[in-house]
């Protein structure tokens, strides 16, 4: 493998506390200096103007394969993931089979490594067929590569069987990442319980049911010592109880999606299934509390939830259809535009929440550009204007709110383990 | 005003609407415009005129997801006695049943040269999916708790009758409102014209998120009895409660019920409606369903004026001589 130098970019790396202009070279698939000169026969790229940064990491992504390869394949969802600027993306076990035996996680491992676009990890089932039961054989999914514990698609409901996940996923280091919903709070509804519910005539999800089971999940986490991932908050409430957590230093860590600090539930006027996810689109101050966490450091990590689904499943009536939109190719420009842009959050936070966060979280060495480390780096063009199509799309699926937005900022070059493996023409 | 036809020889300036969706889009210059209207054919249909062959070749389909008898005769009629042709279509003896969607079997419908598709639907926003993917009229007759604004056009045009006016009027729906299409489009549409609206019922079927849009919310009928001049009084929406929001029938009764006791405390020219269908006994005991302050049945008379006014504004020539 030829050497690589990436010469004057902008290079951020929260890691080890770097921003600066320099030159990075990279050489057998490792950072092998920083500050380095051209010399020898090397592959030059200019990065004058751009962001050099760690590979990004999407630790929350719906690959649906096994089972649902009409939305998403590992292919299609991992090539979407470099056009995204993400060199490693965690996938969630709610796929059909669940992932809750070695042989589906080897299979996924398998399919990723065929594909060989970006890195997958993969994310299985705290229970056996996800059902919420009984633990599934954790010791024997860690050997085969998984790196953290979720039933992503369903809230572990049992108070017995969350307790019996953060003591056990303790042996092994693991964080158990929950889907908070109290379902009996909210029954067949669609949308967030808010004005606009009551105006829409739609039953809402209220705020309590994603905060009743995040202060249960927050006081087992306490009692056991467990690591508690709370994935994808959304309302003020949470926010507050994890900050309020954190300083009395119970292991917590949480995420926020890119249409959780963008986007409210007024968009549903349109009853545009586009805006119908879970959870679901939360009030004005929601939003603002949630941009709060991401300022303050409450919320540690920026995660897409990319849930593919196809056309043909989405647009139907609001009741019918599935829960979830595309994020994957989206989120750097959603979190430059209206994170970066208006100083809500400056750059080297925000790479933060995109790379050494989540990397630290599901317990990998990557996320850094330090010597020696894994060759994955994100260029960015931190300025370039473009306009949101989901025609060019390379997830297999198009369900998104963002059609037509204009973002600022997107991946420019995305190099995984020393390769350039995405550039944009 | 004389109802010959060449009243109604086109649409008249001011409407310029496809579809009729929801009254909270519509304002109050065109609730207006409707209920003129209506009231127009309601003379001819009081006249026994009762064909005015004004939409001649134009076909609507009724296109009914849930359970409806009332509403789907009293448009059919309407269609009818426009001179237009109607069909119905029952969804649970068409191609849904064999996994067809929602809006792949509107578009084939449609295809078959369709001028109105009249659909009722459980889920709120389904007419919204249908006027986006047709090129037809859409006209709402009821998403689920959404709005059904011919009911609520119909509710307002008998108050109108009845009371001579909307503006100033103290008007209280009684009731499940949470679960409530009708509640919702009286609340727009009686707004828009100027009267002062209450949502009245247990506190588990009315928010208090009702005050942020400009809505008085009480839990308490008899309190607000003494200051109401009209009282709407909704059926219990089982079907759509996804838990039981009160304790038992028993109970609601005797809360909200509006018997000859409560009676005797409104204002002496009170008027009651209510949507129907009634559960006598629950909502409005019988003496007082069909007492002098009852317009029940008026409401259905209209229904079918207010109604044929929508098609004709919808469907008629927009200049005079021009309806193909």
């Amino acid at each position: 493998m030829p050497s690589l130098l990436i010469q004057n970019g902008r290079v951020i790396d929260p890691s080890q506390s770097l921003d600066r202009v320099m030159n990075l070279l990279v050489l057998d698939g490792r950072i092998a200096a920083l500050d380095a000169q051209p010399g020898g026969e090397q592959q030059i790229v200019d990065a004058s103007g751009k962001i050099v940064c760690p590979g990004l990491i999407d630790m929350h992504v719906h690959l649906r394969e096994p089972g649902r390869e009409e939305d998403e394949t590992i292919e299609s969802g991992t090539a979407a993931a470099l056009a995204g600027g993400f060199t490693t993306i965690a996938c969630m076990p709610n796929t059909d089979p669940p992932v809750d035996s070695q042989g589906i996680v080897e299979f996924i491992r398998g399919q990723a490594a065929r594909a060989d676009n970006c890195h997958v990890l993969v994310v299985a089932c705290v229970s056996k067929n996800r059902e919420g039961k009984e633990l599934a054989e954790i010791g024997q999914l860690v050997k085969a590569g998984a790196v953290a514990f979720s039933d992503d698609g369903s809230p572990i409901a049992d108070p017995e069987l969350m307790r019996r996940a953060f003591e056990y996923c303790l042996m092994f280091d693991k964080p158990v990442l929950n889907h908070c919903e109290v379902r009996e709070l909210t029954g067949r509804a669609v949308m967030h319980e808010g004005q606009t519910s009551l105006v829409l005539g739609l039953s809402g999800m209220p705020a309590s049911a994603e905060e009743v089971m995040a202060s249960r999940d927050l006081t087992l986490a306490e009692t056991t010592g467990g690591r508690y991932h709370l994935m994808h908050i959304s309302t003020a409430g949470a926010v507050d109880m994890v900050r309020r957590a954190k300083r009395r230093q119970i292991r917590v860590t949480t995420e926020a999606t890119p249409h959780h600090f963008t986007l409210t539930d007024e968009c549903l006027r349109t009853f545009d299934p586009n805006c119908k996810m879970n959870p679901p689109l939360r009030g004005k101050d929601d939003v603002e509390a949630v941009i709060q966490g991401l300022a303050d450091g409450t919320i540690d990590v920026i995660a897409s939830d990319h849930a593919p689904h196809s056309k043909e499943k989405k647009m139907q009536e609001l009741d019918q259809a599935p829960f979830g939109i595309v994020g994957l190719e989206t989120t750097l420009g959603l979190v430059v535009t209206k994170l970066i842009e208006p100083g809500l959050l400056g750059w080297p936070k925000a790479i933060r929440k995109l790379t050494v966060n989540p990397a630290r979280i599901l317990g990998i060495n990557k996320g850094t550009l330090q010597v020696g480390a894994d060759a994955d780096v994100t260029i960015i063009d931190p300025a370039v204007q473009w306009k949101v199509d989901p025609r060019e799309f390379r997830s297999k699926s198009t369900n998104t709110p963002f059609a037509g937005w204009q973002l600022t900022g997107r991946a420019d070059t995305v190099i995984v383990g020393g390769r350039i493996k995405f550039r944009r023409t | 005003m004389n109802p010959e036809k060449h009243d109604f020889e086109a649409v008249p300036l001011g409407w310029n609407r496809r579809h009729l969706l929801s009254l909270e889009e519509l304002s109050a210059e065109e609730i207006t415009l409707i209920l003129d209207q209506a009231a127009l054919f309601k003379q001819a249909l009081v006249q026994r005129r009762t064909r005015l062959p004004l939409l001649p070749g134009k076909t609507c389909v009724t296109l009914f997801f849930e359970n409806s008898t009332r509403t789907r005769t009293s448009f059919s009629l309407a269609a009818r006695r426009l001179g237009a042709d109607t069909v119905d279509f029952s969804a649970a003896t068409s191609s849904l049943s064999k996994g067809e969607t929602f809006i792949d079997t509107a578009k084939n419908i449609e295809a078959m040269g369709i001028d109105a598709v009249i659909v009722r639907h459980r889920t709120p926003g389904a007419p919204q999916l249908l006027a986006a993917n047709l090129r037809c009229s859409v006209l709402n007759a009821g998403d689920g708790a959404h709005e059904h604004p011919t009911q609520g056009l119909l509710d307002i045009m008998t108050i109108r009758e009845r009371k001579g006016k909307i503006e100033g009027l103290t008007i209280a729906l009684v009731g499940d409102i949470a679960h409530s299409r009708t509640a919702r489009s009286n609340i727009w549409g009686l707004k828009k014209l100027g009267a002062q609206v209450i949502v009245c019922g247990p506190s588990t079927l009315v928010s208090p998120r009702w005050a942020e849009l400009g809505v008085e919310y009480s839990y308490s009928l008899d309190a607000i009895l003494p200051r109401v001049d009209v009282l709407n009084l909704l059926r219990i929406q089982f079907e759509r409660q996804y838990t039981r929001p009160f304790p038992s029938v028993r109970e609601y009764a005797h809360l909200y019920a509006m018997d000859r006791k409560r009676l005797e405390k409104t204002k002496p020219d009170i008027l009651i409606l209510a949507p129907g269908p009634i559960n006598r006994g629950v909502e409005v005991t019988p003496d007082v369903a069909d007492g002098p302050h009852s317009a029940i049945l008026e409401q259905v008379t209209n229904g079918v004026a207010v109604r044929m006014a929508a098609l004709w504004l919808l469907l008629g020539p927009k200049e005079k001589g021009k309806l193909f």
